[in-house]
């Protein structure tokens, strides 16, 4: 017998707007001094209050479609999803049900490509927190996250491994960072992923009968793990003549292991309608085309063209182009080392290789770095003679110290008498010198 | 003394001349109210220093206006004439309100709805009953019962109401007063409380087609927190008032349906005759079962369409209110608004939805259709908005489809977002209780409606208010 893991994920990314997604309100519940300051009539849920939609938070997420080579919808429309729970204020989430903004795209990957189902823009809900006061226990609900405009990404069932998983992951956190649209900070909950989960028996026809949601998880590593975690867990049901039951689980990371929460046998009825509160929204070509136009280079192409322009290995350019800023950081060098004639490589190798702090010295500084310990000024032997005995005489000590064997104290003198020539001359030439005048 | 029978035109312009002080007008109005309000059970609420707020160099000059008690007003409770909502103080203010309050006008007080506005005579309120003031022992109509009330007893200057279908032009209708109910989107609804959110129009409630005029210019135009408010300006509805309907080409329609009575039929018929003699076109259009070519749309079908739409968002916009941020748990929800969640719920679910909700949508383009081919011919369309007088107070007892019957003949106008008014057209000596003209106009043309209904008004005996009381 042989197994198919077949797995799809399901990524919620909130934007970083100004505002949130229906209301005037800020948009920072991560950052907000107490909870339930950022809140209005809107997101509270009060009589009366009507969503208008954000325009950048649409702008965005259509940006993001098109990122990942999806179609997008020309009408698309907000609904209204239902369901009962504390954290959601109007009793309903404002979602997107037949006509998200963006539909069937893909991303490549080494591992095979993903196809993307769509993506979605939609609210967040308010957050929960379980506590005693007074010595009883209560829930409490902090409303500053509701109505945080929240990205939903759902792909087809095409990731076959938690690798593959993990591959995709940062691929998409990589396009989201490059947008600039989000933080996707997954320790803080602006980027929170569910994986199904199901394994296929090689006589099966089609996709499984059953799939495991594993909910919340909030890094790439966890991901994968539990996906890892899971295939074995459905191989061993299966070998043991049962069908694992479609659950929703969830993953404890010191345990290493997922545990179910609730079973899911029967679909959910959210009785989604049109939101009568928005009407429906019609894009033109145009449109769509000036915001393609506003896209930044994306990593692969920044891929492609470093590989063309500057010659690099692929491993090099992988690195460079983690971040925007960084590949932005490098190419301002490359420009400036020109007139230096330091080659890109040369640049590249050494923001890589010495962990250079971006933010702390600037291309100019790094040019100045690398010039200065890679050139060498000629410096006459004589001068190189005067300075080693000058040194010696002035260091007494020092000279003692390494005769009696304390090696530290020739890089002592070694920088005194580098400090002597200014940094000129040839290092290994007057280290060697000086050694054997020490002899 | 009798400055609460003022019409709001008058009472704003004797305030301005200094005739008459805002103090005196407020004094006479809350007199009025004392008086009245244990019998007809027309305010929820009473500002008592209500006349401290009027500034008489406003364009409104500090009138006492009545507020159907689902907007939401600070300073006065706002409870949907339900229990969930008992004592609930809103933080913030209604578009509408904010803008009558920004013009000038002074809320006096909250009137008397049906429970969510669901209903078509009040009688679902938690609070009880209005009386229709014509007659007390017939109901005022409703939803917006206590608003047209309110007017009908002189016992505010104005009013503003709210209409899903048939809540503003019925109880109008019943109590003799005039009620309009803009084009959808024409007035913004952020901040009263959502029935069908795709229907909800807050209109004037007034004594005079003027009046009405006047209060929708300041009701009307974009608001950034509706965003299914039209960015179309508010014109002065008042400076084209005595346009008239000289050239106009008007449709009398729904006088073939089979439950039409002969007496209404004759007034609207009288009507229409009354505008070709001022140099309207006007003819009859047959009712058609099916979408037709100059036809108009049976109103049958609309029962159905209106009620399944409404109760799906009822059952949606009513989700909110879970006792947990504000207001009582739902174990305070009257047997009304349980029947609509539970009937509302069922409508979108799965497996049903298609059958009922999305149906429904597909027929309501069709009414939508039937007007817009309509008005690319006629100007207006006149009948009326109820096939009758005011029905005796408990009449709709043991009867869940009361309000979607009584309103059937507003239900198509409402399904299409047209503006339409009510105004009197005829009142029975023995009863007191009046008939009432209705006007309906293409999207965003009340401009129209009015210059026809204040014609009308001024052609005919049956408002009580500019023949008598414009003499004061």
């Amino acid at each position: 017998m042989s197994y198919t893991p077949i797995i799809g994920l399901e990524i919620h990314v909130e934007l970083k707007t100004q505002s949130k997604m229906f209301c005037g309100c800020k948009n920072d519940p991560f950052h907000a001094p107490k909870p339930n300051i950022y809140t209005c009539p809107v997101c509270l849920g009060m009589p009366g209050g009507l969503p208008v939609p954000n325009k950048k938070a649409i702008e965005w997420t259509i940006m993001l479609g098109l990122a990942l080579n999806c179609k997008i919808n020309m009408v698309s429309k907000f609904d209204r999803k239902h369901y009962f729970y504390p954290d959601l204020s109007k009793g309903y989430q404002i979602s997107q049900y037949d006509q998200p903004l963006c539909l069937g795209g893909v991303l490549s990957l080494p591992e095979g490509d993903v196809r993307i189902h769509r993506v979605h823009l939609e609210e967040d809900t308010g957050k929960l927190q379980h506590t005693t006061i007074d010595g009883k226990e209560v829930t409490l609900i902090d409303f500053n996250r509701s109505g945080v405009p929240l990205i939903e990404i759902v792909t087809e069932p095409d990731i076959r491994s938690g690798e593959h998983a993990k591959s995709f992951l940062k691929k998409l956190h990589q396009i989201i960072r490059y947008l600039d649209i989000s933080d996707a900070d997954m320790e803080k909950g602006s980027m929170r992923l569910e994986p199904n989960i199901s394994v296929k028996q090689s006589e099966d026809e089609g996709l499984p009968p059953y799939k495991i949601e594993v909910k919340n998880i909030n890094s790439f590593n966890f991901v994968k793990k539990a996906i890892e975690y899971e295939v074995a867990r459905h191989i061993s049901i299966f070998e043991s003549g049962a069908t694992p039951k479609q659950e929703t689980r969830g993953w404890n990371e010191d345990a290493g292991q997922t545990f179910s929460q609730r079973s899911k046998e029967h679909a959910e009825d959210y009785r989604y309608f049109p939101d009568p509160d928005i009407p429906p929204l019609h894009f033109t070509e145009q449109y769509i085309e000036s915001l393609r136009e506003n896209l930044p280079e994306l990593p692969d192409e920044k891929a492609r063209r470093f590989k063309e322009a500057y010659q690099l290995s692929d491993q090099l350019i992988d690195m460079l182009i983690a971040s925007r800023q960084i590949a932005q950081y490098f190419e301002d060098a490359v420009k400036e080392g020109r007139n230096h004639n330091l080659a890109p490589t040369t640049i590249a190798n050494w923001i890589i290789n010495k962990k250079v702090d971006i933010h702390a010295v600037s291309a100019t500084d790094l040019l100045h770095q690398i010039v200065q310990a890679t050139t060498v000024i000629h410096v006459s032997d004589d001068e190189m003679q005067q300075a080693i005995h000058d040194v010696i005489l002035d260091h007494e000590k020092a000279v003692q110290d390494y005769k009696a064997g304390k090696k530290p104290a020739l890089m002592f003198l070694f920088g005194q008498v580098m400090k002597k020539l200014h940094g000129k001359g040839d290092k290994k030439i007057i280290y060697d010198r000086l050694e054997r005048s020490l002899s | 003394m009798t400055l609460h029978r003022l019409t709001l035109t008058k009472a704003i312009e004797l305030i301005k001349s200094k005739e008459v002080s805002v103090q005196e007008v407020h004094g006479e109005v809350h007199a009025f109210i004392r008086e009245k309000n244990p019998t007809l059970n027309v305010y929820l609420s009473i500002d008592e220093h209500s006349s401290e707020k009027g500034n008489p160099e406003t364009d409104l000059a500090g009138v006492p206006i009545a507020i159907k008690d689902n907007f939401l007003t600070v300073g006065l409770p706002t409870t949907a004439s339900s229990r969930v909502l008992e004592g609930f103080y809103s933080p913030y203010e209604s578009t509408v309100t904010k803008r009558i309050k920004d013009a000038g006008g002074v809320v006096i007080g909250k009137t008397n709805l049906d429970a969510w506005a669901h209903g078509s005579s009040t009688e679902t309120s938690d609070f009880g009953t209005t009386r229709n003031p014509d007659n007390p022992d017939y109901s005022p109509g409703g939803s917006s019962g206590g608003s047209a009330a309110a007017v009908s007893a002189d016992m505010c200057i104005a009013a503003i109401g709210s209409e899903t279908a048939g809540s503003i032009r019925i109880p109008a209708c019943w109590c003799g007063c005039v009620g309009l109910k803009p084009t959808y989107g024409r007035v913004s609804r952020a901040g009263v409380i959502a029935m069908g959110s795709s229907l909800d129009c807050p209109g004037p409630m007034t004594k005079t087609v003027e009046d009405a005029a006047i209060l929708l210019r300041y009701m009307a135009g974009k608001d950034l927190y509706d965003a299914t408010s039209s960015n179309r300006k508010a014109p002065d509805y008042r400076s084209s008032l005595q346009k008239g309907v000289k050239g106009m080409r008007i449709g009398i329609i729904y006088m073939d349906h089979l439950h039409m009575p002969q007496e209404v039929k004759e007034v609207v018929i009288n009507a229409g005759k009354l505008f070709a003699s001022h140099g309207a076109i006007v003819d009859e259009i047959k009712l058609s079962q099916t979408l037709e070519k100059d036809k108009v749309l049976s109103p049958d079908y609309a029962v159905a369409v209106y009620t399944i739409v409404q109760r799906s968002e009822v059952a949606s916009n009513l989700a909110r209110y879970d006792g947990i941020r504000y207001g009582r748990d739902r174990s305070h929800f009257g047997n009304e608004a349980k029947r609509r969640i539970m009937l509302g719920t069922f409508t979108l679910s799965k497996g049903y939805a298609d059958k009922y909700y999305i149906k429904a949508q597909q027929v309501r383009m069709l009414y939508k259709k039937n007007f817009d081919q309509l008005f690319s011919s006629y100007d207006l369309l006149i009948s009326t908005p109820s096939p009758g007088y005011a029905l005796k107070v408990g009449a709709s007892e043991g009867n869940p489809m009361f309000g979607e019957v009584v309103d059937m003949l507003n239900e198509p106008s409402s399904l299409a977002g047209n503006p339409a008014i009510s105004i009197p057209c005829y009142r029975d000596s023995k009863t007191n209780l009046s008939l009432g003209l209705a006007i309906i106009g293409d999207h965003f043309e009340e401009e129209k409606v009015l210059q026809a209904a204040y014609l009308y008004e001024r052609e005919t005996p049956w408002n009580r208010w500019i023949h008598k009381v414009d003499k004061i």
